[in-house]
């Protein structure tokens, strides 16, 4: 095995969120361990704009480095990387990310669900999902084909979400092994082996 | 879902009967299309899928129009037209005629965007854009200049913030839910088909446009289209890309400088 191989990603996690989302997602980011032995893809719906700097909002307070997801570069650990807005963020069977400026889906783009359905893919049942507040129905058929592939999901509890549609349309099609709340998920994520 | 081997074969049966490599495309969304195409037009299993690519003609022709992702805008991401009209285009006028390649040209939204700021630079009578598509249908629509009336107002919004100073309005003629562009900037216009795997350069342009295409290709194939671009450019030519794509991990790169913070790089030596 080459030497790269060994720092190659072999497990992921993947967030979708979009309306109510910021506040949870800073939540979660703030409380991960600097030491995660897996990448962090963040998936929200976002305005098309090029100065935003969302970026920069989620890199303060949070332990590990946040950065845009670019085109053909290999996912490594302990990382944070946020799907550009207008692009579909996939990834490869290399562990290597592919942008895509195909259709919307359910009128988004970058779309949870084209990225869930991804990783569940290629990493199998070593992926945790988690999809958070939203006011739409996208990342549901993502979540539960991460669930049918062995991996871990996890649902931001409708109650604690500001916008409940999309943690509920998950609830609706399939039963999560996590309904959380916002401060809990976290800890998941840091255990997650 | 489509298996890999089942892509795989596809694949080469494709290569095989029609000449067409798509080996090192980006397969993670190579492979979503063709569930897309699969589900679209309601294959009961890709056996059956595999059997009518390979055995009809015509519907591998449907297959190029619909596995190739044509998405795209008049004017999209305003920012970079405006670098184009301020930091491009005056040193584009110092030529006597001007050459643009755009290199997956879709259905010529952005082919007529350049047009139009041309025209508003004083350049257009001195400009040929080739326009060029590995899919012949959106090449012919391209062609047409005709457009969605749907989109027309983001466009007006997208023209204004690329520093647009006229009404838009005054370029087109509306009609029936079409929107018709003023068909002299046809004049100044070739389109034709291209496949940028597998063929040649075909001209010397001092830019060239490819936008949103190679973000669908495998590094290795991306390396080979930097290189035709660069044979296709002339010293101190411009390449314009997508605005998540770079030429920078590519060996052609030695021989780029970029522009600005937009994605355009000027040819040095």
């Amino acid at each position: 095995m080459e030497k790269d191989d060994l720092k190659k990603a072999t497990k992921c996690v993947v967030i979708g969120g979009s309306a109510g989302s910021i506040k949870p997602l800073l939540q979660i980011l703030s409380k991960l361990k600097a030491s995660l032995d897996f990448p962090v893809i963040v998936i929200l719906h976002r305005k098309n704009d090029p100065r935003s700097s969302l970026e920069t909002l989620l890199n303060n307070g949070c332990a590990l480095p946040v950065k845009e997801g670019e085109d053909k570069e290999t996912l490594k650990n302990g990382i944070v990387y946020v799907a550009p807005s207008d692009y579909h963020l996939l990834i490869e069977n290399d562990h290597s990310l592919s942008l895509d400026a195909s259709e919307k889906v359910l009128w988004s783009r970058p779309s949870i669900d084209v990225t869930f359905l991804s990783a569940a893919e290629v990493y199998k049942k070593n992926l945790l999902g988690i999809l958070l507040s939203g006011a739409n129905n996208d990342g549901s058929v993502g979540l539960e084909r991460i669930k049918n592939m062995g991996g871990k999901t996890v649902v931001q509890s409708p109650d604690n979400a500001e916008m409940p549609a999309m943690p509920l349309s998950a609830i609706n099609i399939f039963k999560p092994d996590y309904v959380l709340k916002d401060s809990e998920i976290a800890a998941v994520i840091n255990r997650f082996k | 879902m489509i298996t890999d081997e089942e892509m795989e074969m596809l694949l080469y049966d494709i290569l095989e009967i029609y000449g067409y490599d798509f080996n090192d495309y980006a397969k993670a969304s190579f492979k979503r299309r063709l569930n897309r195409l699969i589900t679209l037009d309601r294959f009961p299993s890709f056996a059956e899928f595999r059997f009518r690519l390979k055995d009809d003609k015509e519907y591998f022709n449907r297959f190029i129009e619909q596995i190739t992702v044509n998405v795209t805008e008049m004017f999209r991401d305003p920012d970079f037209y405006q670098t184009l009209r301020k930091e491009v285009l005056p040193i584009l006028s110092t030529y006597p005629f001007i050459r643009i390649w755009h290199a997956g040209c879709s259905t010529g939204e952005e082919v007529f965007s350049m047009a139009i700021i041309l025209k508003e630079a004083n350049l257009l009578h001195k400009s040929i854009l080739y326009a060029t598509d590995i899919n012949a249908k959106v090449v012919t629509q391209a062609s047409t200049g005709v457009f969605n009336m749907m989109h027309m107002k983001q466009y007006t919004e997208n023209y204004n913030l690329s520093g647009g100073i006229h009404d838009f309005s005054q370029y087109y003629t509306a009609g029936n839910n079409k929107v018709i562009f003023d068909q002299s900037f046809k004049n100044h216009m070739v389109f034709s088909t291209h496949n940028l795997v597998a063929e040649s350069s075909f001209n010397e342009f001092q830019l060239i446009v490819c936008r949103n295409v190679l973000i669908y290709f495998e590094k290795d194939l991306q390396a080979k289209v930097f290189n035709l671009f660069d044979e296709s450019l002339e010293r101190l030519g411009f390449l314009a890309l997508g605005n998540k794509e770079s030429i920078r991990l590519s060996p052609a790169n030695a021989k780029f400088k970029q522009v600005g913070t937009e994605k355009i790089w000027r040819k040095m030596i």
